[in-house]
């Protein structure tokens, strides 16, 4: 039991250092959400998994379900408003992005 | 045993956490800063319950979800400040 919680607090912090590289060295806002989203998401239920295998059945436990949960539905959710912010305000992108799902009428803007 | 193991996944979370910081401070537009800071708010939340485990503190807890709750409404409401220049 021991080993299976170490081995997914390593994963978590695994998910949370590459999530943390990419916040640093990717180029423009679209691909830093790209990168920190999946792998907050993932690194935070992992280790409050772990969390939860620690505890046992308990109150402690369910408290830390719930906040997984919570984490899993507001997380994506959170990214989402960002990347819409972004999109809407034009905020510049790297050089050699294309646009592939695009509507004529914000094609006729530019 | 498992207590160390706790106390050395928060210190380096805490590491990451400041390298976070730095795009924060650092970041060329506002969109970076609330990416940034939205990280932030998640590693806090898994420390608080590291944290909690390791003294044996079961109300942190309770902590841990409110600061859970707040972080995605600031975040929200940040970007939807971005996104309007106001708040109606």
């Amino acid at each position: 039991m021991e080993l299976l919680i170490i081995l997914f607090l390593a994963t978590g912090i695994f998910f949370f250092v590459v999530g943390v590289v990419g916040l640093l060295r990717l180029p423009d806002v679209y691909c830093r959400l790209h990168a920190t989203t999946k792998c907050d998401t993932l690194g935070a239920g992992l280790i409050l998994f772990a969390l939860v295998l620690y505890s046992g059945v308990s109150n402690a436990s369910i408290k830390l379900l719930i906040m997984i949960l919570f984490i899993w539905l507001t997380n994506p959710t959170a990214s989402h408003v960002i990347a819409q912010a972004a999109y809407r305000n034009k905020s510049p992108v790297t050089e050699g992005t294309f646009e592939l799902d695009r509507t004529k009428e914000e094609a006729a803007c530019d | 045993m498992l207590e160390q193991v706790f106390i050395a996944t928060s210190i380096l979370l805490m590491a990451a956490t400041f390298l976070c910081l730095f795009r924060a401070v650092l970041g060329p537009t506002d969109a970076d800063r609330v990416v940034a800071i939205n990280v932030i708010g998640t590693k806090a939340v898994v420390i608080i319950s590291l944290i909690s485990l390791v003294f044996y503190q079961e109300f942190f807890l309770d902590v841990a979800m409110v600061y859970a709750l707040i972080s995605f409404v600031a975040t929200v409401g940040i970007a939807k400040y971005l996104q309007k220049g106001s708040l109606e």
